[in-house]
């Protein structure tokens, strides 16, 4: 079910021009600010928008070539979509909302209440069938979206920014649902974000989008230790650190601890910000709990701060200011010490 | 007198407003004040009233019936289609908006009627004849209070959200089934209160239904021809006939205003 897609297109006076591959069960995050054409590629890969130029095939059906003129519209492509607002039908119970995309697709009546109460279960909301979808939370709904999306078991998957409507807790549980539900999905995954937590924490992959253009592709970890342009190091220059929660403190999967600020237990995530890093040469006294020793890798300027990559028990970027940079005299492959406060870390669970 | 002093409503504006209520309020105060009431059982109990009172309502009912199942797809082309050519026709369709009745009423004569481009086919191969006959009424009534239902429908469609309706093709809904099962429901309130406003013109019809139909009792005499001719002959009767006409007017609307407030609520 890998989808392959090359799309042109101008919106305005922004040209779309990006080329993508997702593999079958492959999440892929399109990460990039608003108005960079995300939205542009998620309806075209939709079938809503017909592209200027080239092809999108999804597990070997051509959706759009442009020069055979070939366009298939929405709704014969098998594609579910998960927009940002829900947009669960307000007039339709919640079952019935999860069950169109059934009924349209010619199931009797019964068999498609069924299979949407089976898939209203899975995503934890089996009581809820019957309300509208108004008197449901945002976290509910979304939950609502994202069974519409999958019950009809789509090649493919479009995610246009699931999370951004959900206040910061219910992200927190709906993200981490979300996950599950996309390691258990066998279609391609195509994820549109401004996040870079959801990017992070979601994808197997991202594609980082400036102004109709992909500015760098790669692993999550990969794009956030080497950003390409100003842009991505300020947006995913976030060390996503696996491990266990125990009380205040995270034991990391690749050894060593973090003390956070906030209570946890089980699986999580330590989201580290490479401007809360400080680099030292010695080891520091005082405050921060969190002082681990390493080693430099690389160091690059990124306007008036330096990101420097860091290699040790705990692999973290952190960015400094060019002076305090000059001041440390440090050189790749130099020892330092690095030291975040418990206050300056975020806890998720994964 | 408090109110005069609260703050936002300046004294420029709140005179005329006031004047504005009393100039809308008065002239049907003056209905109700002027009204016979001791003669109001013997003059409703006549003939020509309930006649002229049935044969109202079953045709601007029947025109509103017209009007939905012409004009809501008409409404649904301005709002959606990418069609070239859709102001020129949102123009045709505003046309008989700000058309003096008597000029539409002539209009469909010239059309309709025996001579009448259409109307001398329908005649000679059908041997069918509208022109003075309760069709006619129905007709008349249609073209006058169409267009409000479709400019209050295409208004609807334009504020409903239309992603709802991407929505309904990722769900592999077609544009008709997206038609029926998404947009249709959504709009709902608005083509609600596009039916009254239609039934409201229609049944207060005049100009075109005079010309094009003609006045006659049982078959084209509605209430609003009933009131004319009965403020010549008898003016008591002319302002029964016009209560009758206000108190169904109120009652529809009050009526309808109840179903929307319930509707929304239970949307929300």
């Amino acid at each position: 079910m890998t989808l392959v897609a090359d799309v042109r297109v101008a919106r305005g006076p922004l040209a779309v021009e990006l080329d993508l591959e997702v593999a079958d069960g492959e999440v892929l995050a399109v990460l990039g600010p608003n108005g960079a054409g995300k939205s542009t590629l998620l309806r075209v890969l939709a079938g809503l928008l017909p592209p200027d130029g080239g092809r999108v095939a999804v597990a070997g059906e051509t959706w759009d070539d442009v020069p055979a003129g070939v366009h298939v519209p929405a709704h014969e492509r098998r594609l579910g979509v998960v927009f940002q607002d829900h947009l669960l039908f307000p007039h339709l119970s919640v079952t019935d909302n999860v069950a169109f995309g059934l009924r349209t697709r010619g199931l009797r009546r019964p068999a498609a209440r069924a299979a949407a109460a089976e898939w209203l279960a899975r995503v934890g909301i089996a009581e809820l069938g019957d309300r509208r979808p108004g008197r449901l939370s945002g976290g509910q709904a979304q939950r609502a979206a994202l069974a519409r999306a999958l019950v009809g078991e789509p090649a493919l998957l479009l995610l246009d920014e699931p999370l951004s409507a959900l206040d910061a807790r219910t992200r927190l549980t709906v993200r981490a649902e979300l996950r599950r539900h996309l390691a258990d999905f066998p279609g391609s995954t195509v994820l549109v974000t401004h996040d870079p937590v959801d990017a992070m924490a979601l994808a197997d992959r991202v594609v980082v989008v400036e102004e109709g253009r992909v500015v760098q592709a790669g692993t999550p970890a990969d794009v956030s230790r080497h950003p390409r342009t100003d842009y991505v190091a300020r947006l995913v220059g976030l060390a996503l650190l696996p491990g266990t929660g125990e009380g205040t403190a995270v034991r990391l999967d690749g050894g060593g601890r973090v003390a956070v600020a906030e209570e946890t237990a089980g699986p999580v995530f330590v989201a580290v910000r490479p401007e809360s890093v400080a680099l030292w040469t010695s080891r520091p006294e005082g405050s921060p709990r969190n002082v681990w020793p390493a080693r430099l890798v690389s160091a690059t300027p990124h306007g008036s701060t330096v990101r420097c990559e860091l290699d040790g028990e705990v692999p973290l970027v952190a960015d400094v200011t060019a002076t305090a940079f000059a001041e440390l005299g440090l050189a790749p492959g130099a020892p330092v010490w690095a030291s975040v406060k418990a206050s300056d870390t975020a806890v998720y669970a994964r | 007198m408090r109110r005069r002093g609260e703050p936002g409503v300046p004294v420029p504006l709140l005179v005329p407003a006031v004047l504005a209520v009393a100039f809308l309020a008065l002239p049907l105060a003056g209905l109700v004040i002027r009204a016979p009431w001791g003669e109001l059982g013997p003059q409703l109990a006549g003939p020509a009233v309930g006649q002229a009172l049935r044969l109202s309502l079953v045709s601007a009912t029947a025109a509103t019936g017209l009007s939905l199942v012409l004009g809501v797809p008409l409404a649904w082309v301005l709002a959606r289609s990418q069609a070239r050519g859709r102001s020129v026709l949102r123009a045709l369709v505003t046309v008989p908006l700000v058309l003096p009745p008597v000029v539409g009423g002539v209009a469909l004569f010239l059309v309709l009627g025996r001579q009448g481009i259409v109307g001398r086919w329908l005649d000679q191969a059908l041997g069918v004849t509208i022109p003075f006959t309760t069709t006619a009424v129905v007709i008349a009534e249609t073209f006058v209070a169409m267009p409000f239902l479709v400019i209050s429908v295409e208004g609807a469609l334009r504020a409903a959200d239309a992603r709802f309706e991407d929505a309904a093709a990722t769900l592999g809904a077609d544009r008709w089934t997206t038609f029926r099962r998404v947009t249709l429901p959504l709009v709902a309130p608005g083509i609600a209160a596009g039916a009254v406003l239609c039934w409201a013109r229609a049944l207060g019809e005049f100009g075109a239904t005079i010309t094009f139909a003609g006045n006659f009792p049982g078959t084209t005499q509605t209430m609003p021809l009933a009131v004319y001719l009965a403020l010549q002959q008898d003016p008591d009767a002319a302002i029964v006939l016009s209560l009758v006409l206000l108190v169904v007017s109120v009652a529809t609307l009050l009526l309808l205003r109840d179903r929307w407030f319930s509707r929304s609520g239970a949307a929300a």
